[in-house]
């Protein structure tokens, strides 16, 4: 009976600290992004690109690399959602669930998640070279879309499994093709689309290995898909490895401005999964 | 109390529901004979030696114990059941005289000719109005003004008009249940099929709601071949023509639903109404 007490106590202090270290590395970190990035925050840091003594520590903004990273991020979900909403739709309704292919596509599914994106970067700078092609904003936002791709598709794939029985046989009943039943599959999944894609955003506006040789570095906004991009967590990293404080604080903004789109975004989509939530038949 | 309340909904259907709007497919209603019909799902066998000829412009029930094979056989009819893995189906199943199961037969076609409601109403994830329209386009109806008019016509068709009218963008899945199952017809008629399927369709309705869909079957009877499953014998008494008695994945006896519901010939068919076994 002691021993019991005993170790109920244990594992209650256990799970009290396990649940207090999280909260608290969450804290620091945003402690420290507020702390060393907020002075440095400015209107002119998000509404101006760099002048010419910019990583000096003097005049400029990172308008650059917030405009060049919601335009990849953009780029990939669309490109990546393009790719994955046949890919899961031909695995759930034109596949049996003992199909080898659609075995075989899954698996690939977890593979491709399990690469680093240092490796997907690699892959598409060999690409590019092999082509001729120059770092671009076209390229990051390939490379990203496949860096994304597989979290997308598995997610989707998950809440496409779970399509009803019934409503697939009500929807074929009714003279559908599998072709058209498709519209109906999206409707039912929608906020699970929706939860999908904000998995795949967060990782693909916080990702630099990606687009460190694809999408490239400039100091503009790129005014066609042809020319490079830079990117937030690239701006942190060029940043930080200053030895100007002045332009280290300017790293800790970068990070702020990246956290609170990626905030925004999960906002946006559990307000967008909740509109859609409403057709869902449960 | 609940009579008056039914009767006025029953006065309100009547007026609700100019049927004799509903243009009836041109041809008489079709008829289903069935011929050696075996249906096995991996080893197990689940219908034997089925043979038996639905009556156009009647009520068709089919009555049996549960397991006895009853959805089953409803959805031969429309040839869902071969979406099952492992589901092999041997036998002909002739609609006014030709065999759906023939190769080089369209499915589509064939599940367009027939309109299935299921034991649960299962409303598509969109609004009232785009669940009945997905049923029209896919009978090849284009065009806003059309499709609206085809829609506002089902509604009333089924007595939902007055009650859905103001909300007709809003998701389906906020009906009650009885309206969602008159909305599920709606949606089935809106293909123009020659017969109704219906798989316990009242089951999960209270009884008003009930007999207003047993209602509308009387009058869609004029239009349309209407077979249903059911599980209770006063429906069947009040609204059969036909009745088929099946047991253990076999027809037991089928007729006329006097002589089977009053004079059943068959022992089994005896006891079950007499509710030795359910
Ligand atoms: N997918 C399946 N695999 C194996 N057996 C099945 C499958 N579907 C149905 N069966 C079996 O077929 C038999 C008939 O099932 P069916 O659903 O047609 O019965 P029913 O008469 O409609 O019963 P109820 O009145 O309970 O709805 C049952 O014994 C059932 O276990
Ligand atoms: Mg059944």
């Amino acid at each position: 009976m002691r021993l019991k007490l005993l170790e109920q106590k244990i594992f209650r202090i256990l799970m009290i600290g396990a649940s207090c270290l999280v909260l608290g590395v969450l804290l620091m970190i945003v402690y420290a992004l507020l702390r060393r990035g907020l002075p440095a925050l400015s209107w002119e840091m998000i509404t101006t690109v760099p002048g010419g003594g910019f990583y000096l520590g003097k005049e400029g903004g990172l308008l650059n690399a917030i405009v060049g990273s919601l335009m990849i991020m953009a780029g990939a979900t669309i490109l990546s959602l393009a790719l994955s909403v046949p890919v899961v739709m031909f695995l759930n309704l034109y596949l049996d669930k003992t199909s080898r292919l659609a075995y075989l596509v899954r698996l690939s599914f977890d593979v491709l998640l399990g690469v680093p994106s240092i490796v997907y970067g690699a892959f598409g700078f060999m690409v590019m070279v092999f082509l001729g092609l120059r770092a671009s904003l076209t390229g990051g936002m390939i490379v990203v879309s496949l860096l994304i791709f597989p979290i997308m598709a598995r997610a989707m794939d998950e809440v496409a499994a779970m399509f009803p029985k019934e409503m697939k046989e009500a929807t074929l009943s009714l003279g559908a093709t599998k072709f058209e039943m498709v519209r109906v599959v999206l409707r039912q999944i929608a906020p699970g689309i929706a939860t999908a894609c904000l998995l795949s955003v967060g990782r693909a506006i916080g990702d630099a290995a990606a687009v460190l040789f694809t999408a490239g570095y400039t100091d503009s906004i790129p005014t066609s898909p042809g020319q490079p991009a830079a990117t937030l967590p690239l701006a942190i990293f060029f940043q930080l490895s200053s030895p100007v404080p002045q332009v280290q604080d300017r790293a800790y903004a970068a990070a702020l401005i990246l956290t609170i789109i990626v905030l925004v975004l999960s906002v946006l989509s559990r307000w967008f999964a909740h509109k859609y939530q409403k057709n869902k038949v449960s | 109390m609940i009579a008056t309340s039914l009767s006025s909904v029953l006065l309100r259907e009547e007026v609700s529901a100019p049927l004799e709007l509903l243009h009836a497919p041109n041809m008489d209603a079709a008829t289903l004979k069935v011929r050696n019909l075996n249906v096995h799902i991996g080893e197990q066998s689940i219908l034997r030696d089925v043979h038996v000829h639905i009556p156009s412009h009647k009520i068709t029930c089919i009555i049996g114990p549960s397991g006895c094979g009853k959805s089953t056989l409803l959805k031969t009819f429309n040839r869902l059941l071969e979406t099952q893995p492992g589901a092999r189906i041997t036998g002909e199943l002739l609609l006014n005289g030709e065999n759906i199961y023939r190769e080089g037969v369209e499915v589509i076609d064939v599940r367009k000719r027939m309109g299935l409601l299921s034991q649960r109403p299962c409303p598509l994830p969109m609004s009232v109005y785009e669940n009945i329209a997905f049923g029209c386009r896919l009978h090849g109806t284009r065009g806003r003004r059309k499709v609206m008019r085809k829609v506002v016509h089902y509604l009333q068709a089924t007595g939902l008009w007055d009650e859905v009218r103001d909300r007709l963008h809003t998701p389906a899945s906020r009906l009650s249940i009885g309206q969602q199952q008159r909305l599920c017809l709606a949606r089935g008629l809106a293909v123009e099929p020659e017969i109704i399927l219906a798989d316990e369709a009242t089951s999960a309705l209270d009884p008003i709601s009930s007999r207003i869909i047993e209602d509308l079957f009387l009058r869609l009877r004029q239009q349309y071949t209407i077979i249903m499953v059911t599980h209770t014998l006063s429906q069947a008494v009040r609204i059969a023509d036909h009745v088929i008695f099946m047991y253990l994945g076999r027809v037991v006896e089928e007729g006329p639903a006097s002589e089977v519901l009053h004079h059943p010939k068959h022992k089994l068919t005896q006891e079950y109404l007499s509710g030795s076994f359910s």
